[in-house]
């Protein structure tokens, strides 16, 4: 399997993640659609070292896990914290911003 | 010889003291009498010195004190200070003793005003007569702008004394409104002299234009815009018509104001800058042609009056255009002469129309007669003042005026002249029609038991009387020499001058007393006989219609029109553009729809736009 495959899958994946962002109407949901997109270009990152003979893109990649559980640590906590103020988590309920 | 300017300057500080202490200590001045008795007190304290320095500085001694104010760049752009020569001060003491006998009578014919106003009177007055000083001892233009712009603020607040009425408020704020636009003339004048002459001192100016240094290009402008001013002030053909109507004040404030001191003002600044004037001639010319037709105007206007006062500041007028003439004609100091003769028996017959309209509580003519018997005193004064305005011999008047047409006469002004010569007849009969009218004749069916005005009032009267006839006797005695300006008489009169004067007064008398008193002629009948003139000075010659039109058509109209643009062109173009903002912005707000989603897809479409863009426009 050549470099292609891995760079389709980390496609396929991107636009499942997308996908879902754009069309769940739960915020979990959509965080979760965040992760696939995340993890999609940690694909992308450790095919190019594998292919290229480089390790820097598989240590970034590291990196990138570390701060994506972070990342999904606060969202979460934003989704908790909207859930007690607002007793919701459906997006299109929470139009604060609505002009 | 030099003489000392600190009696000068003492004679105006004490009335600066007195208002101050008027201003600043409210409940003496809220008391009244005892705040105008330390009024009175400071006035007399003031002519006390205004006495000394006259007499130090007799003759040709001049001293100035002055202190540097206005500092620029390594000199001073102007100084304060006095002034103090001849004509200064002897101008000074006519200021001072004016103003000391208004206050001591104003004591008598304000008797009836509230505590509180009284004192507000007497702070005004003693700002008017500090102000008075500082211009008539002003060592520069800049003090003197400022002294200029006072003395028209204290006519303003005395004309309004008695604000409540509507007539005197209306009275006060167009006497201010006229004489500040010849005020504007004034400004210009003196910033465009600066210019010319880079000093702001009269003295220092002088020098400049004795050694021919001031350059002569556009001087004319200058001295025009200059002598504007002064026809504000002076009450000048066509801005007279303030001064009639400043006669809603009080009496004695008319007195000292609008006749001898104040209007006289614009007469004085011609004198201080007479070697200035000197070289445009031409505006010489307009001075002396603008005064004699103004004081012909006056003349006439006087003769249709049937307020007392008004036939007083009509006659006002008519002598400041007198006084104008003789400046007009070159020879400032006659002027200057009949300035100081008018401001003591111009104020003496305010005073005495004064103690006429306490008595019988009224203005009007047909309201009075028959008085001679019922206030011998006041008649005794008023007529002294009334022979010397006419111009008879021994009074006052007499020589002073002879002097102006003798100076006229002598300036070539055969114009003026003759002008002049049908004033001096005028001026004899109105003052005589006021005198027959009021004093003799018949008196009025309603019946007021007028009687002599007590003694705060008699006193000044008596005292202006005597100094009437004094200077009058005095000048006959001693010969026409002037006790100031040039020793040597600057020019002859011709010997029928002063037969020709004496017959035009005394002929004036004749056709009043002939009118009012014999009844041999008709009032009516010479009326009529004037049909058109005595309807046009009914109307003031239209001079009060013509400002009104100009005021209303001109004026106003052009605000409304620059109302008009504002209103609905500017305006317009603002609501529109603000009105199409809000519409707009309120259309627009709809695309914020506030879910998180529809703002990843605007993301994502300004995304692929932006890849698109890199992929074939920079390609």
């Amino acid at each position: 399997m050549g470099l292609q495959a891995y760079l389709t899958l980390a496609a396929v994946v991107f636009c499942i993640g997308f996908f879902g962002v754009i069309t769940r109407r739960n915020t979990i949901g959509i965080l979760l659609g965040i992760e696939l997109m995340l993890n999609s270009v940690n694909i992308n990152l450790v095919a190019f070292a594998r292919f290229s003979g480089d390790v820097t893109g598989m240590v970034f990649t590291v990196f990138t896990i570390c701060i994506t559980v972070a990342e999904a640590a606060l969202g979460l906590a934003i989704v908790i914290l909207l859930f007690r103020v607002r007793r919701t988590v459906t997006a299109d309920h929470l139009d604060l911003l609505k002009g | 010889m030099t003489g000392d300017g600190t009696f000068a300057l003492a004679a105006l500080l004490l009335h600066a003291l007195a208002f101050l202490v008027l201003a600043v200590v409210a409940p003496l001045r809220r008391l009244g009498r005892p705040a105008a008795w330390f009024s009175i007190l400071c006035a007399a304290g003031s002519l006390v010195s205004a006495l000394l320095a006259w007499q130090r500085h007799a003759g040709d001694a001049m001293s100035r004190l002055v202190w540097e104010w206005l500092p620029a760049q390594g000199q001073t752009l102007a100084t304060v200070g006095v002034l103090a020569d001849a004509e200064s001060t002897i101008m000074l003491t006519l200021v001072a003793l004016v103003a000391c006998l208004v206050q001591v009578y104003s004591l008598g014919y304000l008797s009836d005003e509230p505590a509180p106003s009284l004192g507000r009177y007497y702070a005004y007055q003693s700002l008017f007569a500090f102000s008075m000083m500082g211009l008539v001892l002003a060592p520069n233009f800049v003090q003197l702008f400022i002294c200029w712009e006072l003395v028209g603020l204290c006519s303003y607040l005395l004309i309004g004394f008695w604000y409540y009425k509507p007539e005197a408020a209306r009275a006060a704020v167009k006497a201010f409104w006229i004489t500040k636009a010849g005020d504007v003339g004034l400004l210009i004048g003196i910033v465009l002299l600066w210019r010319q002459s880079g000093t702001f001192d009269l003295t220092e100016m002088r020098v400049l234009v004795d050694n021919g240094a001031l350059p002569l290009a556009g001087l004319s402008l200058i001295t025009f815009c200059i002598y504007l001013g002064a026809v504000g002030k002076s009450a000048q053909f066509p801005l007279h018509v303030w001064l009639p109507d400043a006669m809603e004040g009080p009496t004695p404030v008319s007195a000292l104001i609008h006749a001898a001191t104040m209007v006289t003002a614009g007469v004085y600044l011609l004198l201080r800058t007479e070697w200035l004037f000197a070289l445009t001639p031409d505006v010489l010319l307009i001075v002396a042609w603008v005064g004699a037709f103004t004081a012909l105007l006056a003349a006439s206007l006087a003769c249709a009056q049937d307020d007392i006062k008004r036939v007083l500041a009509y006659s006002t007028v008519s002598q400041l255009g007198y006084m104008m003439t003789a400046i007009g004609a070159g020879f400032a100091a006659a002027g200057f002469f009949h300035l100081l003769t008018h401001g003591l028996f111009k104020a003496l017959l305010f005073l005495g129309a004064g103690a006429v309209i306490h008595a019988v509580h009224g203005n009007d003519l047909p309201q009075m007669g028959g008085l001679a018997r019922r206030m011998p005193q006041t008649t005794v004064v008023f007529l002294v003042g009334t022979l010397s305005l006419a111009g008879i011999p021994l009074f006052g008047g007499f020589l002073s005026k002879e002097e102006i047409l003798g100076a006229v006469w002598a300036g070539g002004l055969t114009g003026p002249f003759v002008l002049l010569m049908m004033v001096a007849f005028l001026t004899a009969f109105y003052m005589f029609r006021v005198v027959f009218l009021a004093f003799f004749g018949t008196p009025p069916a309603r019946d007021t038991h007028p009687h002599d005005p007590p003694m705060t009032m008699a006193l000044p009267l008596w005292i202006l009387a005597a100094l009437s006839l004094g200077v009058g006797i005095y000048f006959a005695v001693a010969g026409p020499a002037l006790p100031f300006g040039p020793a040597e008489h600057e020019f002859t009169s011709p010997d029928w001058l002063m037969p020709a004067a004496v017959g035009a007064a005394v002929g004036g008398i004749l056709l009043a007393w002939l009118t009012y008193q014999r009844r041999a002629i008709d009032a009516a009948t010479l009326a009529s006989a004037l049909g058109p003139i005595r309807h046009a000075a009914l109307r003031r010659f239209w001079m009060d219609d013509l400002f009104e039109g100009v005021y209303g058509l001109g004026l106003l109209g052009f605000s409304r029109l620059i109302g008009w643009i504002d209103r609905y062109l500017v305006d317009g173009v603002l609501n529109v553009v603000s009105a199409w903002t809000v519409t707009s912005g309120d259309d627009l707000r709809t695309m914020q729809t506030g879910r998180a989603q529809d703002y990843v897809y605007g993301v994502a479409l300004g995304l692929m736009i932006l890849l698109l863009w890199v992929r074939w426009a920079l390609a």
